[in-house]
Parts: C-alpha cells; sequence; structure tokens
C-alpha cells in the first residue's frame, strides 16, 4: 500500500523546498506592494496583484525554469529600480541603467538577443547531425533566455520610469503598440521555450524565432523612425484595471496564434510534397501579406520595409530551395501537428477570454458590450477563423498539409486584426497609431 | 459538420464587409460617396448598417439553428459516453489496442485487483471493477467533463446570440416596419415631437445618446437610425451642473467627469452623482456613460474688423456658440455661425517657424543608438509644447449659402520672436486650414496695422504716398525732377496693381510686362517699391492719428514687411473681416451614452459558459484504462483517449511503469 501511495503522491507534495520558498517569496512580495502602495489601488487591482502572485506561483511549480526566470527579472528590475533611486534622469548617468538596465537599453537588449537567438538557432540546424544537438542549438536557446530576462526587465523598469515621469502618468506597460509589440515578442519566445523543453525539438525555434525577428524588426523601426517608445499618459478611457487583464490574455492569444503559424510553416516545409517552387511562391504570397500593412502604411513604402521584404523573400526562398536539407532536421511530422494544435488551442482560449473581458470592459467605457467596431469585429473574425480550424481538426479529423496552411494563413488573419484595424480603418479602438 | 464550418467562414467574411465600409454613418455622406447610382443598391443591401441587416441576421439565425441542433443531437450521448465506464470491453478488443501491455506477476489475483485499484483511484481515475468468470475487468476513466464541456460551449453560443438579440436593433426596425413608429427627419422642435416618434418610458431595450449643457437639464435620449431619429423619454431628468475636464501637461486629456443631479421623475427623488469614463452611473435600470463632450453655447463677446476699406468700423458683436447672427458688409448680408470654441490649444512650438530645420548632420547609427537608449521618457528632451490660448471658430456664409470657416486664435501667439494674431480659415471642411498672420506693432497693439492698411489701401492716398517715396529716395542723391515723376508713377502703378489681389497681382503683373531673363530683378525692385511705399503709408497713417513719424529700423522694417503680407493674404481670406475675441464666458456640454440592455446579463453568462466550455473541451483529456486481472494472475493493461497524442504515449509509459512495479513484474523493455 505504501508503495501505491508513493506512486501517486498528490501534486502539491511533491514540491521542493525552492518550490516554497519561491512560492513564499512572490507572496510576500505582494503583500509588500499591497501594504505600500494599497491607496493608489483600488479593489479590484488589488485582487489582481494577488491573483498574479498566484498564477505565477502555479506556473513556476508547474514549470521550473519559470522559477528562474520570475527570480532573475525581480532581481534586476528592483537593481534597476535602486540605481535610479527615484530620479529619472539617472538614466543617462548611471552606468548600469544607461547600457543594462534602463527599460529602452533593456528592450535593445533584447531586440539585439532575439536576432542572435535567431542566427543560432539556424547555424545549429546547418550543423546538426543525426542524432546530436550542436552547441549552436545551446547557445541559441540560452540567447532567447536571455532575451526573455532583458525584455521582462525592461518592461518592469519602464512601469516604474512611468511612475517617475509623473505619478498620474504612471501605468503598466500594455497600453500601447510599442509596448504590447514587446510583450508579443515575450509571450511567443516564452510559449516556444515551454514546447522546446517539453518535446526536445530545438529545430522548431529556427522557424520560431522568424517571426519573433520580424516583431523585433517592427519595434527598431517603431523606435528609431517613429519615437514610438515614448511613455504616453493614458486616455481616460484606459485607466481601468480592465487594461491589466485584456491586454496580457490578448497577447497570449496572438502569441500562441503566431508560434502555431510558424510550426505551420515548419509542417509544410516537411510535409507538403509540393515542388520547391510552388511551396516558395505560396509562402512568399503570404509574406506578402504579413508585411503588407507596414508598406502601405503611411507614407508609402520605406526603405527600411523594402528591405524587410527583401530579406525575408529571400529567407522564404531559401528555406524553400533547401527543403530536404531542412525537413530532415526538423522534428516528426506528428510533433509539429501536436505542438501546433496545442498552441492554437491555448491560444483560442486565452483569445476568447481576452475578446469578453474586452466585451465587459467595452460596456463599462463606451456603454455597450459589443458595437461592432472595426477592432471587436476582427476579434471576432480572428476567432471565428481558428474556431472553423478546431473543427476542422476535432470534428472532421482533418490532419496534414491543408491544416498547416490553414494555421499558417492564419497568422496574416490575426496580423491584420492587431497591425492592419489599425492602420487602415478607423474605430474606437485606436490606440496604437502607425 | 461541413455546414457548421461554412457558416463560421460565411458569417466572418459578411463581418469584414462591415468594417471595410464605415457603418452608421448619415445617409447624405453615403451619397456623396457612392452617387445616385449605387447608393440605393447599398441601401437596399443594408450594407450601411451590415450588423442589422436582416441577411446578416438570417446567417445569425442559422448559426444558432445548427448549434442547437448539434447540442440537441449529440447531448444526450454525451452524457452516457460521460457517465459510462465501459466496463464490457471484451479481452480481445483489449488487445487490439495501440497502448496496452502484458504480464505475469506472482502476487495474487485479489490483492492485484486491489493494488490496481488503488492505484488508478490515487492518479484520479474513477475506477470500476467487474468480476466474470476469467478475471476481474477494472475500467477507470478521468477527464469526462471534457464532453460537458462540448455543451456548455455551444450552448454558450446559443445563448449570447440569444442575449444579444434582445439588446439588438430588431424589436425597433419591427416596430418601425409596422408602422408603430416613425422616424424624425430634419429639425424638429422639442415641443413639436409626434408620438410615433417617441418612445415611452417602458421600452425595455434602447441605445442613444443625450447632449446637456452646463446648467440645463434633459430627461429624453436621441436614438439614431438609419437616416432619422426617435426620441426616447427616460424616468429621470439629468441635469448638469459641471464638466470637467482634466489635462496632462503634454495637453492629453486625463479625464472628463460631469457632475449631475438626477431627479426620479416618478417620486421626485434627487441626488447627486459624478459620472465618469470607466464609472458610469446606473439608475432604474438605464446605464448613462460619459460618451463625449461639445460646447454648450459659450458666450463670445467679439470685434469685427474691417481688414480692407469696406466702411464697416470696428462693431463689437455678442455671439453664442451653436448660434448665429447677421452682418452687413458692403451691402450684403452675412449670416456669422458660431460652431466651436475651446479654452486653450496645446501647440508644439519646437518649429513654429513650418519650416524645415537646417539640414543637421545626419548622426550615424552609433549615436542614434546612443540617443534611444535610457529610459523610455525624456523630460529633458520634452517637446516644446505651449499653450497658446483659446480659439473660437465660426462659418461666414453668404446670401448664396456658400460658407467659408475660420478658426481664431484669442491671443497673440509668438512667432519667430514676434507677435501676432493668427486666424486660420479653409473653403471646405477637407482642408487644412490657411492661416493669416496679423502683425501687432511695437506697443504691442493692432493700431499699427489698421494706420497702415489704412493708407495703404486708400486709393486717394496713392499720390502722396508716391510723392513722398520719391522725395524720400533723392535725398542723398541728385535725381532730376523727371525721374522723380517716374518714380513717383511706378509706385502708384505698384500700389494700384497690389491693390487688386495683393503679391498675386503684382506677380501675374511681372509675369506679363517683363521678359523672363529679367523677372527676379523686376520683382525685386518691385517688392522694395512695395516695402517703401508701406513704410509712407504706415507715416501718414500715424500722422492722420496724431503719432509722430517714426525712425525706420530693421524691427520696422519687419513688421512692415509682415503687415504687407498680412495685407495681401487677407485677399485671399474671403471677406476681409477679422473677428477678434474679447472676453468669452465659457458653457460646457457633456454627451452621455444612455442604454437599457436587457440582454446583457443573459449574454455575461453565456460567455462564462463558452469560456468554461472551451478550456474544458480544449484542456481536458478523455482518458481511459483498463486493466483485466485474470485469476492465474496475468494482467493485460490498454489505454486510450480521445486523441492519440505524444502525451498518451508518455501517460502510458508512467501507468505502465507504475503497474508494473505494483504487480512486482519486471520493467518492461
Amino acid at each position: 500500500m505504501e508503495l501505491t501511495q508513493e506512486l501517486s503522491r498528490p501534486w502539491f507534495r511533491s514540491r521542493s523546498w525552492f518550490d516554497w520558498v519561491y512560492a513564499v517569496l512572490l507572496i510576500a512580495g505582494a503583500v509588500y506592494g499591497l501594504r505600500t502602495y494599497a491607496a493608489y489601488m483600488d479593489g479590484y487591482e488589488r485582487v489582481i496583484l494577488m491573483a498574479a502572485a498566484v498564477v505565477f506561483i502555479v506556473l513556476g511549480w508547474q514549470w521550473q525554469p519559470m522559477r528562474n526566470l520570475v527570480v532573475g527579472v525581480s532581481v534586476l528590475a528592483l537593481l534597476a529600480i535602486g540605481a535610479y533611486g527615484g530620479e529619472l534622469g539617472r538614466a543617462d548617468k548611471a552606468f548600469l541603467l544607461k547600457y543594462f538596465l534602463s527599460s529602452q537599453t533593456a528592450i535593445l537588449w533584447m531586440c539585439t538577443l532575439f536576432f542572435a537567438a535567431t542566427v543560432c538557432y539556424w547555424w545549429s540546424i546547418v550543423h546538426t547531425r543525426e542524432g546530436s544537438v550542436h552547441f549552436a542549438g545551446q547557445v541559441a536557446t540560452g540567447l532567447t533566455w536571455a532575451a526573455v530576462v532583458m525584455g521582462t526587465a525592461g518592461m518592469l523598469a519602464r512601469w516604474y520610469e512611468s511612475y517617475l515621469v509623473g505619478t498620474d502618468v504612471g501605468h503598466i506597460p500594455v497600453s500601447n503598440l510599442y509596448e504590447v509589440f514587446v510583450l508579443f515578442c515575450l509571450i511567443t519566445a516564452l510559449f516556444y521555450l515551454y514546447y522546446e523543453e517539453k518535446h526536445r525539438a530545438k529545430s522548431m525555434g529556427a522557424f520560431v524565432l522568424l517571426v519573433i525577428s520580424a516583431a523585433v524588426c517592427f519595434l527598431l523601426w517603431y523606435t528609431f523612425d517613429r519615437g514610438a517608445h515614448e511613455i504616453q499618459p493614458l486616455v481616460p478611457a484606459l485607466q481601468s484595471w480592465w487594461m491589466k487583464i485584456h491586454v496580457p490574455a490578448n497577447f497570449i492569444g496572438y502569441g500562441c496564434f503566431a508560434l502555431a503559424a510558424m510550426l505551420a510553416f515548419a509542417y509544410v516545409v516537411k510535409g507538403d510534397h509540393r515542388p520547391a517552387w510552388a511551396l516558395g511562391g505560396l509562402a512568399g504570397i503570404a509574406v506578402l501579406f504579413f508585411v503588407l500593412p507596414m508598406l502601405l502604411g503611411k507614407g508609402g513604402p520605406s526603405r527600411f520595409w523594402l528591405t524587410f521584404f527583401v530579406v525575408l523573400v529571400v529567407i522564404v526562398g531559401a528555406i524553400s530551395a533547401m527543403r530536404p536539407f531542412v525537413a530532415a532536421r526538423l522534428p516528426s511530422l506528428q510533433l509539429l501537428d501536436e505542438v501546433m494544435y496545442k498552441s492554437i488551442a491555448v491560444g483560442f482560449g486565452f483569445f476568447t477570454v481576452a475578446t469578453i473581458l474586452g466585451a465587459l470592459w467595452a460596456a463599462e467605457a463606451w456603454g455597450t458590450y459589443w458595437q461592432w467596431d472595426p477592432k471587436e469585429t476582427w476579434a471576432l473574425i480572428v476567432w471565428l477563423n481558428y474556431a472553423a480550424w478546431l473543427h476542422m481538426r476535432m470534428v472532421a479529423g482533418l490532419r496534414g498539409p491543408v491544416l498547416a496552411w490553414w494555421a499558417f494563413i492564419g497568422l496574416i488573419v490575426t496580423t491584420f486584426a492587431f497591425l492592419g484595424v489599425n492602420i487602415f480603418l478607423s474605430g474606437l479602438h485606436s490606440y496604437g497609431q502607425l | 459538420m461541413r455546414f457548421a464550418i461554412s457558416l463560421l467562414t460565411i458569417i466572418a467574411i459578411a463581418s469584414m464587409l462591415g468594417t471595410v465600409l464605415k457603418q452608421n454613418e448619415p445617409y447624405s455622406s453615403y451619397l456623396n460617396q457612392f452617387g445616385p447610382f449605387w447608393f440605393p443598391l447599398f441601401e437596399r443591401l443594408g450594407l450601411f448598417s451590415v450588423y442589422n441587416a436582416s441577411w446578416f441576421l438570417l446567417i445569425l439565425a442559422f448559426l444558432v439553428m445548427s448549434t442547437s441542433v448539434c447540442i440537441w443531437r449529440n447531448s444526450p450521448k454525451m452524457l452516457r459516453e460521460m457517465r459510462a465506464y465501459r466496463d464490457d470491453v471484451r479481452e480481445q478488443a483489449l488487445r487490439n489496442f495501440s497502448h496496452r501491455d502484458e504480464w505475469q506477476s506472482s502476487t495474487p489475483a485479489a490483492a492485484l485487483v486491489e493494488r490496481t485499484s488503488a492505484y488508478l483511484h490515487g492518479q484520479r481515475f474513477a475506477v470500476r471493477a467487474r468480476t466474470g468468470e476469467t478475471g476481474t475487468l477494472i475500467a477507470a476513466k478521468a477527464g469526462g467533463t471534457r464532453r460537458l464541456g462540448y455543451i456548455l460551449a455551444h450552448a454558450g453560443i446559443v445563448v449570447i446570440c440569444v442575449g444579444g438579440l434582445l439588446d439588438s436593433e430588431l424589436s425597433l426596425r419591427l416596430k418601425l416596419a409596422l408602422g408603430e413608429k416613425t422616424l424624425l427627419r430634419g429639425n424638429v422642435s422639442r415641443d413639436a415631437i409626434p408620438p410615433q416618434g417617441r418612445l415611452d418610458t417602458d421600452n425595455w431595450s434602447f441605445r442613444g445618446n443625450m447632449l446637456v449643457a452646463e446648467g440645463g437639464s434633459s430627461d429624453i435620449a436621441v436614438l439614431t437610425l438609419a437616416d432619422g431619429v426617435l426620441i426616447q423619454d427616460l424616468p429621470f431628468a439629468i441635469e448638469l451642473k459641471r464638466f470637467l475636464i482634466e489635462h496632462y501637461s503634454t495637453g492629453q486629456p486625463k479625464l472628463f467627469a460631469s457632475e449631475v443631479t438626477v431627479r426620479d421623475k416618478q417620486t421626485g427623488h434627487t441626488f447627486d452623482h459624478r459620472i465618469e469614463v470607466n464609472h458610469p452611473l446606473i439608475y432604474r435600470g438605464v446605464a448613462v456613460y460619459q460618451a463625449s463632450f461639445d460646447d454648450g453655447g459659450t458666450k463670445l463677446n467679439l470685434r469685427a474688423t474691417d481688414l480692407h476699406r469696406g466702411g464697416l468700423n470696428p462693431l463689437l458683436l455678442e455671439g453664442r456658440v451653436g448660434e448665429s447672427l447677421k452682418i452687413r458688409y458692403l451691402n450684403t448680408e452675412y449670416a456669422v455661425e458660431f460652431s466651436g470654441f475651446r479654452p486653450f490649444n496645446i501647440e508644439n512650438m519646437s518649429n513654429a517657424s513650418g519650416e524645415s530645420d537646417a539640414p543637421a548632420p545626419s548622426p550615424s547609427i552609433l549615436e542614434r543608438l546612443g540617443n534611444e537608449m535610457g529610459a523610455g521618457a525624456r523630460p529633458d528632451r520634452a517637446k516644446n509644447l505651449r499653450n497658446v490660448g483659446p480659439s473660437f471658430q465660426y462659418k461666414l456664409r453668404d446670401p448664396a449659402g456658400q460658407a467659408r470657416e475660420y478658426t481664431n486664435y484669442m491671443l497673440p501667439v509668438q512667432i519667430d520672436g514676434r507677435w501676432y494674431f493668427v486666424s486660420g480659415m479653409r473653403e471646405t471642411p477637407n482642408e487644412p486650414f490657411r492661416y493669416l498672420r496679423l502683425p501687432l506693432d511695437e506697443d504691442t497693439t493692432f493700431d499699427g496695422f489698421l494706420e497702415l492698411r489704412a493708407v495703404m489701401l486708400d486709393r486717394e492716398s496713392f499720390a502722396a504716398i508716391g510723392q513722398r517715396f520719391a522725395a524720400g529716395a533723392s535725398t542723398d542723391s541728385a535725381m532730376t525732377q523727371g525721374t522723380r515723376d517716374r518714380l513717383e508713377e511706378t509706385v502708384k502703378r505698384v500700389l494700384d496693381t497690389f491693390n487688386v489681389r495683393g503679391m498675386r497681382s503684382v506677380a501675374e503683373f511681372l509675369e506679363k510686362a517683363v521678359p523672363e531673363a529679367e523677372r527676379d530683378k523686376a520683382a525685386d525692385i518691385y517688392l522694395r517699391l512695395l516695402q517703401g511705399a508701406a513704410w509712407e503709408a504706415w507715416q501718414i497713417g500715424r500722422e492722420q492719428a496724431g503719432k509722430p513719424r517714426l525712425e525706420p529700423s530693421v524691427e520696422r522694417a519687419r513688421f512692415v514687411q509682415d503687415a504687407l503680407n498680412a495685407i495681401s493674404d487677407s485677399f485671399m481670406y474671403g471677406v476681409p473681416l477679422y473677428v477678434q475675441l474679447l472676453t468669452y464666458d465659457e458653457v460646457k456640454a457633456s454627451v452621455f451614452q444612455l442604454t437599457r440592455s436587457p440582454g446583457r446579463n443573459i449574454v455575461y453568462l453565456g460567455c462564462l459558459a463558452l469560456v468554461l466550455g472551451i478550456f474544458a473541451m480544449l484542456y481536458i483529456r478523455e482518458r481511459r484504462v483498463w486493466a483485466f486481472v485474470r485469476n492465474d494472475g496475468t494482467m493485460l493493461v490498454a489505454m486510450a483517449s480521445n486523441r492519440r497524442t505524444i502525451d498518451l504515449d508518455r501517460e502510458f509509459a508512467q501507468h505502465q511503469a507504475g503497474l508494473r512495479t505494483l504487480a512486482g513484474a519486471p520493467a518492461s523493455q
């Protein structure tokens, strides 16, 4: 009987001492925050703070690396706060801030590290021999983790900086297109790292990091060309606790869909037996749609986006041309299919929640839970698209390249919903203008 | 199934339509956009209000029906499956499972049954054992709630659609179609609203707007539908005491709030409340939201000054935003329609000249990188934002109905170190304002310009200007009488030309009269002649006002040039009347959105069901384990799941190892 109990030990009893220390630290931090800043939060925000602590405890317990991330990022954020000492101007004077931990620097580090990780993943694909992972693959994973750490620390520093601008300006950095793009990179990378570890399949990273790199390109352009990284105060409609849950939930959805789309691309490369030129052509068209919003944005095609487009076409072309080589190094079709499905399932769940949260918020801010605003409608279109996808798979039992192509095309619908709508259509939900 | 997928796709495409074409705009703008041929067609197709169009509602009805049929057909089966242990599986069937294992152990069968059941129970399986002739079959199941998820998610969709329907415009449109109500079109005075255009307070679902000015009160909401409106009576009246706007230092809005007094019309109960964005008031089933704000009839005290010499003395006017008044200028009656007022304007003055900066050497990539490193906000690099004070907008409409729109700043604006009154004008709402800058003289008064322009535009004075100019030019050089006369004539001719349409007519004259090769030089000479003439005109004007003559200086020469530009631009200004705001008394208005949505909680309930359903359906895996313990101590274990995934492989391997250990059998190879 002892053996029976041993084999089915309850989940929370199999926690290590580090798990408990981690949990206590998180709770203590949340309680400290609650006690110190209670006056600045309403009831909902206090609940969100405590719930966030619980969520991160559970995440950390479920997936060990999450603990290290939370602890590491907290340390960096506290270091940054200490270095600021309540004075925004120190960002230019203190070495630690200027070159590492101030929000912009940290986010630029994140961008660089993501690019480096992309290169390393491809390096590792090229050098992978049967059965063994090339050293570059280990480096790539490390770089991706480093990028996530820097990006998250940068976001936290940005949160703090916004309060240094003015106590009435301070807010969680998920309020405009720039901030959510950073969030998108982080969430996509985290989900990818989870699946990579779970399935020990590094070669997926070469594909997933491509979409993250594209987002990073957008971020850099948005920073250097548009100066969009300036912290802006919140307009009245955004001053609500709903923002803290609606936006992150939404970007879990977007991130998962993007992840799934890239795995779908990998699936197509491995599993679709069309000739290389047809494959490249189809992917090229999809890629064109992906960058179209940027190409057609205000002021016509810029040199930056034309270059971006050319590079993308070259990458897609190279992958199509070297298909057998790449395909041999990708994980099995079954694995790609499963991770793609799981990613869409997670994304769909969170996207549903996010859309509903958005409706609840809209009811409070605009007076109606649903008024067919372009953003709302496009969220519905994205939802319908993936609902149809899931029906295809779960009920009609469809598998294979068709479903993969669909998931890949889904990225275009998703991109339009979260970028194109801001560029081409106007409405109430226009918080990120290009 | 194909039907459901097609339906989802069709709804997605139909929804796209409505985002491409802007919905619920005034019909007149659609008519402008599409012309008389397409407009009626599009209107018939309901493209201006896609989401209320009958064909769209029909598709949704199909969705509800097909989903309901799905639930109806599948639920009983699902519930049965969920409860069933499937303990009637034959041994032979178990052998066909892809996840199965078989082993022999020395442990007695009874102990095996007991241990296996306990193990599976500990792994959170529901377990049932059935003993037959040859042995005992232990059937275990977990994750059956997944099937409930299916029912919940699909029921959620139906509930959401039904709730949404309750809140839609459908009931109103039905009443309109039945002729029970009729839309009001055009301007209807408040007292003359026919009962067909009014909705009672007991109307159970509506969404409308209300505009209340500060100090005013209202007890109706206006519902906009297609090309008309309906009036909704409310069970209470809202009086707006004060509307508050606060701004951040960057000029972005920070707070919109209305301080209101609500009076219940039935009970007479009154109370104060503050309505903010994100903090609506809910009273008697009606939710009142802060939607927008407007001007509630700000009182404007104005002075109209003739920029030319049409004989209009400075005229004092009293206006109100939203109202209009008549003004006569050169025997024509114009309507001045005051359309807006802004108490302040935050402008970016870092480059107010409107010209591009001198091209700075473009920074290297490293420098740019260095610039972008650091915090996400740069107080030291803040833009040069400045509040340039109040402004107001009006339209000047001629008897033919043509109107130009103006926006005038109350206070002088400093541009490049000099002060101007600034007035913007445009002929159509689509074009940007073109700005007229009226310079202030060195005493920062408007008089200098008025004195200058009075003489400059007076044909009677041209001779005198010419004389003085010629005299001034000949003091230090020996100039013959003939030359002086010619100079005088030239000045008069330039002034005559300038008097038609300013610099533009001078340029046209040069184009006609001077060969291209010499045009630049001639233009230069003419410009200097004009500047000189304007200077003399100013001095004559000062003399007429009893002021002393001024000594020329660089500053004054600039003023003269500014005045010259302003007079020249005033020819393009429409009626040359500059309306200056002297004082104002601001009255703001608040725009509320009022809704009564009985379907809201139903929709929320549906949403909850949908979320629970989706999470159950997508994240709970249904697993079944069978363990057949034969009386002789051999054991057959099989496992199945609703999806054959890698997770199943793993879990099976785990249970296989666990059960083998319990049975005392060697680990599998």
